[in-house]
């Protein structure tokens, strides 16, 4: 150990130096296990990222979940604002850091962002299937907001879709999927209560409140959660800017025609 | 919001901020950019953009001020140490200082105590309005958020910036302004009730409140004050040899957490 020297505490990671080089790792090891003699041969993906985040193995059944609300995330689609944000990195040809970069900062909002999803599992956290404390959170999902904070007033309540009339089959597929194999029960609790909440919030259940249950039925916290699907829509929004750098600008819509300027200066002289 | 909401703003854009009408001339903020604002600084636009409003020229020296008086060249201040590290793996510059820039939203320093601090400022001379006693107010926060932002610093106790910029706004005409004098006043009553001494946040706060910005408008205002101590940073990392920036030894790394253990093989 260098003596007098500032440390980096850690529970996640451990290494020892190679015999000639204290700056080279000869083994690593995640949470007690040796990264590459032991997990790399053993692991799926999904069960090192449970590791990652948990510091214990999940059961089948739990790899199995978080495998598929990785598939159902992975790629939002076109239309998500987190995609659109990376397809104009993309077009442009900038960097590929900067498309990952702008679906995260993007993807990070509380309108279908991590945000409403760190929001919802907080929620999840405090309310559990009370459903009155529901009703009380949909209806009024500030309630705690007792000052300016980084972070405005969510304008709607989180896992509930404000620009839609009815519950898309999409999110209901997602839905029926992920609570037939959840191993807890709370993704069956929101299948079942699914019309009562969306009368409570006045607006249907959007595919955030899905993932935000799944992550919550996992036993993420609040924090987790927000990280994981920030982490878990990346390939989405790689893939989309990498197409549209091929497709190219001229091919990409631009919106300069559609822009309605009401503030005009020349419209001002012309008065 | 509805569906309806949708239907309305698809394929338009609806905006009194600004167009470029390209190839002939650019709109922003109802003025033409290249004739009506091509005498402004950038700095002025940036503020202009922000808040809609023109400032003096004392004014604008004091923002000016707030944002050199926080533009660090270090390289062991955390965004600046990420410009650096970014500049040691050999990024690019706007990859650097943008992910550099990204860090100041944070919850200890800079973003979100700038934020709350003007809030609590303006919440207080509210309060002040009807009741007379400022501690009971202080107590009140404290109890319900256990911090005032502003008051109290990480990592040491005294502000070197605080006795600068109370020098330059009095210079400049704002030492005397209604929020500047209550973030005084708070200071006072913090020590004696926390022990804790006033950082430049609560500076920062109080001349923005004088100068009308609100909590979002100086939040937005601020979102680049440390920017400038950003690109020595990166400079002089990128001149060292890559992978060189502060290199952590396998032994600097104090390990607390779960024994070795074997996998279980199912």
């Amino acid at each position: 150990m260098s003596q007098n020297k500032q440390l980096y505490q850690t529970k996640i990671w451990f290494e020892e130096p190679e015999d000639n080089n204290p700056f080279s790792a000869k083994n690593s090891y995640v949470h007690g296990y040796n990264l590459y003699e032991d997990v790399l041969p053993n692991s799926s993906w999904s069960e090192y990222i449970y590791l990652l985040f948990k510091s214990e193995l999940p059961s089948p059944q739990q790899s199995q979940l978080l495998e598929k609300i990785a598939i159902s995330i992975a790629n939002p689609g076109l239309r998500d604002n987190s995609i659109r944000a990376a397809m104009n990195a993309g077009v442009g040809g900038s960097t590929a850091a900067s498309s990952l970069i702008s679906a995260l900062g993007v993807g990070a909002g509380q309108y279908a962002g991590a945000q409403e999803i760190y929001r919802l599992v907080s929620h999840w956290q405090d309310a559990k299937q009370n459903l009155p404390a529901w009703k009380d959170f949909t209806q009024n999902p500030n309630q705690k907001f007792q000052r300016v904070e980084l972070w405005d007033p969510i304008e709607h309540p989180p896992g509930f879709e404000p620009n839609a009339s009815s519950c898309c089959k999409t999110v209901i597929d997602a839905l029926t999927f992920l609570s037939s194999i959840s191993p807890n029960g709370n993704l069956r609790w929101l299948e079942k209560n699914r019309k009562q909440l969306e009368k409570y919030a006045k607006y249907p259940l959007s595919m955030s409140g899905v993932i935000a249950t799944a992550l919550y039925d996992l036993g993420f916290t609040s924090k987790e959660s927000e990280m994981l699907f920030l982490i878990l829509r990346l390939p989405g929004a790689a893939v989309h800017a990498l197409e549209q750098e091929k497709f190219g600008w001229k091919a990409f819509p631009f919106f300069g025609n559609e822009t309605i300027l009401t503030d005009d200066p020349k419209n001002k002289n012309l008065t | 919001m509805s569906l309806k909401t949708l239907f309305q703003h698809e394929d338009k854009i609806i905006t009194r901020m600004g167009k470029a009408f390209l190839s002939e001339r650019v709109v922003y903020r109802g003025k033409d950019l290249h004739q009506d604002l091509q005498h402004m600084s950038w700095f002025e636009l940036f503020i202009f953009g922000i808040t809609g409003r023109q400032f003096n020229e004392a004014q604008m020296k004091v923002l000016n001020f707030m944002w050199i008086s926080t533009s660090y060249p270090d390289k062991s201040i955390w965004p600046n140490n990420i410009a650096a590290l970014a500049a040691s793996s050999r990024s690019t510059p706007i990859l650097a200082l943008s992910s550099g820039l990204a860090v100041f939203e944070a919850s200890i320093y800079a973003g979100k105590p700038l934020k709350v601090c003007i809030d609590t400022f303006y919440r207080a001379d509210k309060w002040l309005q009807n009741n007379p006693n400022l501690n009971t107010f202080l107590k009140n926060e404290i109890k319900q958020h256990k911090i005032i932002y502003g008051y109290g610093r990480p990592l040491t106790s005294k502000d070197e910036r605080i006795p600068h910029l109370i020098r330059f706004a009095d210079e400049q005409g704002l030492g005397e302004g209604h929020f500047l004098k209550l973030a005084l006043k708070i200071a006072k009553q913090m020590k004696q009730l926390k022990g804790l001494e006033m950082n430049v946040v609560a500076i920062y706060a109080a001349l923005g409140a004088d100068l009308g910005f609100s909590a979002k408008e100086f939040h937005l205002f601020m979102t680049p004050a440390a920017f400038a101590g950003m690109p020595p940073c990166y400079i002089e990392a990128k001149e060292n040899p890559e992978g060189a920036f502060l290199p952590i030894r396998c032994d600097r790394i104090k390990y607390i957490g779960k024994p070795k253990r074997k996998w279980k093989i199912s």
